[in-house]
């Protein structure tokens, strides 16, 4: 029971951060200090993961015949934690390192492998991953983007949604429906897609929060050839399963402000019987927040453990987004409310924190509905981590064209 | 990274397990619970015993076995998982740790090998009344090396063999060794919320009472034995939450309603998955505050307090859910349940309610930060 490097990885700690400090240096050097969604802001991210893979940073547990690092999980983990602390992170290559290019290794032939997966290691170019749709959120197989063949091209119609970075990517992973006369999860094929195609069209979706980090994307008649399909005709959700796998390792916590700030913020303000910091329905608060943030990081201690034990990390990690977007939620409601009227502020320049407060009440809703609802997540829990039986599926042995349909 | 039981700690944990299994199944516990006049179960404490894990960390010296404390982690949720009827935590968690972190050589040499043997049962007297202890107003004096007072309730009181008693003296809090057998106590055996563990009224009329630490910091040193028993009961609790779940979850795949399993109804689910969730958190605080224990890390008293909210909060939700999903047969006296339900507000009682416990972790966290 300890959480001390053991001495192969505290060598390798020690590697990491000092190639961190000079590159990290380096790096601000050239890029300084860039907005968040801007172009420079972008330049500075491909740069940065450019320089990575050079040094054999990025994509750690990938064999550096392809491009990786040819590490261990292990030595991923410790990396992304320096990473951290060196105050660099961009968020830009997460779904298509994480999710779309390990779907297009197992998936493809060895000629597509070569010509994606360096270029998307050293960030040249951004995958997005197209599964949501209006009318399958939760439900992604009820999913209705059409995909018919025609010689040898597929042409393909229809809608995808909550695409994250859309607009920015270069390359996608299409699910589609190439056969709507049998039940939903069999009549769906597999595609990787350019996103720069004319027929392709990306609407950038205002959020409650107030950016715009997703999209709407729209076919009309976008023709791909076979070669691009991943996995065999009506296999899609074979394909997408290892996608959305592969989703719970990448989509991880959150960030923003937590127990620290809030207690910093609780020192600052004046209660209504004095100090807020000395209120003792906040203190109970803060007590449970720091339980839950500190038992979150010890569980991702336990999941590095059994990393290095060489054991694969299962479903249990599931637990990290309930508990981190819930409390994003709450601890942001009770900043807020701790301002009293002076919390309905978001202006940076004037709300205590920069608004930190405020813009995470805003996103947190989001987070809680982001790469698996907490619904979803608890169904995940109790499903394959508990044992218990699936839901009970309805629509299981109808033909997609029969299904039910509401909005 | 070793955020983990070794294997040989896991090797031991099985082991305990397949011990209580066999040694401490629900008629032991119900053996207890049904009979008034029984305060704990004397076979099993007696077996526990010679198993030597009353003197798991006992050093070699004082005829233990010198483990670690994370070896008596893993004991504890096991006894916790079992719900054992034994006043293990007073006599190990507390006599024991209080003994080994402030006594003198003497003193230890007097009663550590007694613990070990399984010849000495101990317990804590704080409390005087309801609400928090507080060191300021404590009725229990020490004159002239007697003891006078009243502590009223005692874990384990009705049988213990010797107290560690917090009293005043010069108008200080001071923490003094009695023994319960001597002239001048007087016990009475009270009723509580978890029969399985006795509680006592202990009435001292100028009883010889041996100081242990320094004068005056009687109140300093129960905190420090309670952050050390705070580590050990969390993994007790664990235990208990983790038997809950499993209990509820069997039950729910069994039981049929409306054509179905139970368990197939998200309602059922996400309250399961919510079980699960909360002894996943009170798990990972528990093996933080089992490294900080192991190590004596300045830490402990944060680690320790988080331990103990986290897993006070994961048993309460865990054995009162339970009885929910077993739904009307889960409110009887046959089924389990309420077995863990009891034990889940003694566990989290016994060291303090969890209140006390969050105010102690902010005001940690206020000190650390000041620092």
């Amino acid at each position: 029971m300890d959480f001390n490097d053991s001495p192969e990885e505290a060598a390798y700690r020690d590697k990491a951060r000092a190639w961190l400090a000079e590159n990290a240096a380096a790096h601000r050097a050239q890029f300084g200090d860039v907005k968040a969604n801007t172009p420079e802001h972008m330049a500075a991210a491909k740069a940065w993961q450019a320089r990575k893979a050079g040094a054999g940073y990025a994509c750690i547990t990938w064999p550096a015949a392809i491009g990786g690092g040819g590490g261990t999980p292990i030595q991923s983990v410790i990396f992304g934690q320096e990473e951290t602390k060196a105050g660099l992170s961009y968020g830009y290559f997460t779904i298509g390192l994480g999710m779309c290019v390990p779907t297009v290794m197992a998936f493809s032939n060895t000629e597509t492998k070569q010509r994606f997966v360096s270029p998307a290691v050293k960030g040249e170019e951004i995958w997005c991953q197209l599964f949501s749709e209006p009318a399958g959120g939760s439900d992604v197989a009820a999913l209705r983007t059409r995909a018919i063949k025609d010689g040898d091209e597929w042409v393909i119609n229809g809608q995808k949604v909550w695409t994250t970075g859309a607009h920015y990517c270069d390359f996608g992973i299409l699910l589609t429906r190439t056969d709507p006369d049998v039940p939903k999860h069999k009549g769906l094929t597999m595609f990787w897609i350019d996103m720069r195609d004319a027929a392709v069209e990306c609407r950038p979706i205002h959020q409650m929060s107030g950016g715009r980090e997703f999209n709407e994307v729209y076919f009309t008649d976008l023709r791909v050839k076979d070669s691009q399909r991943l996995g065999e005709v009506g296999d899609g959700w074979k394909v997408a399963l290892v996608t959305l796998m592969n989703e719970r390792l990448a989509v991880g916590g959150s960030s923003g402000p937590n127990y620290r700030e809030i207690m910093g913020l609780a020192r600052e303000l004046t209660g209504a019987t004095g100090p807020a910091i000395k209120d003792n329905a906040f203190r109970e608060k803060l007590a449970d927040w720091y339980v839950q943030s500190e038992g979150l990081k010890f569980t991702r201690f336990r999941t590095m453990t059994a990393l290095s034990r060489g054991q694969t990390p299962g479903p249990e990690s599931s637990i990290g987004k309930i508990i981190a977007a819930n409390q994003m939620q709450e601890l942001a409601n009770t900043a807020v409310e701790m301002e009293d009227q002076y919390g309905i502020l978001v202006d940076p320049a004037q709300a205590p924190a920069e608004a930190a407060f405020q813009q995470s009440l805003m996103w947190a809703p989001g987070l809680r509905i982001a790469g698996g609802t907490d619904e979803i997540l608890k169904n995940i829990i109790a499903e394959r981590v508990l044992g218990l039986p699936g839901d009970v599926r309805v629509d299981k042995d109808v033909a997609f064209k029969d299904m039910p349909t509401g909005r | 990274m070793d955020f983990d039981f070794s294997d040989d700690q896991k090797f031991l944990k099985d082991e305990a397990r397949k011990f209580l299994d066999g040694r401490c199944g629900p008629a032991v516990v119900r053996g207890v619970l049904d009979d008034p006049a029984r305060s704990f179960d004397k076979d099993l404490w007696a077996a526990v015993a010679e198993q030597g894990w009353l003197g798991a960390c006992i050093p070699e010296e004082f005829n233990g076995l010198g483990l670690g404390r994370v070896e008596l982690c893993a004991i504890a949720e096991e006894l916790g998982r079992a719900v054992a009827p034994i006043p293990f935590a007073s006599t190990v968690y507390f006599l024991a740790e209080g003994v080994m972190l402030a006594g003198s050589q003497d003193q230890k040499a007097t009663i550590l090998p007694r613990i070990a043997a399984g010849e000495l049962i101990g317990c804590l007297a704080t409390s005087e009344g309801p609400g928090v202890v507080n060191a300021s107003n404590l009725a229990c004096r020490v004159e002239g090396g007697k003891l006078t007072g009243v502590k009223i309730p005692v874990t384990d009181g009705d049988v213990a063999d010797m107290a560690l008693v917090l009293a005043s003296e010069a108008g200080k809090a001071g923490l003094y060794l009695v023994d319960l057998t001597a002239k001048g106590v007087s016990r009475e055996t009270l009723k509580s919320l978890d029969p399985t563990r006795s509680v006592a009224k202990l009435t001292f009329d100028g009883v010889a009472a041996e100081r242990i630490g320094e004068a005056g910091a009687g109140f300093d040193l129960v905190q420090a034995i309670m952050d050390r028993a705070a580590v050990l009961l969390a993994f007790e609790q664990l235990g208990g939450s983790d038997k809950c779940l499993e209990m509820a979850k069997d039950y729910a795949l069994g039981r049929y309603a409306f054509g179905r399993v139970i368990a197939g109804y998200q309602a059922i689910k996400h309250k399961l998955a919510d079980m699960y969730v909360k002894n996943e958190v009170a798990r990972s605080n528990a093996y933080y505050g089992a490294w900080a224990l192991n190590v004596d890390a300045p830490e402990l008293p944060i680690a320790a307090s988080a331990a103990r909210i986290a897993a006070s909060d994961a048993f309460w939700f865990s054995s009162k859910e339970s009885i929910q999903v077993h739904g009307g047969m889960g409110f009887t006296w046959d089924v389990d349940c309420h077995l863990y339900y009891r034990r889940s507000r003694q566990l989290s009682l016994v060291a303090g309610a969890p209140r006390v416990w969050k105010e102690r972790l902010v005001s940690q966290l206020e000190q650390k930060n000041a620092a």
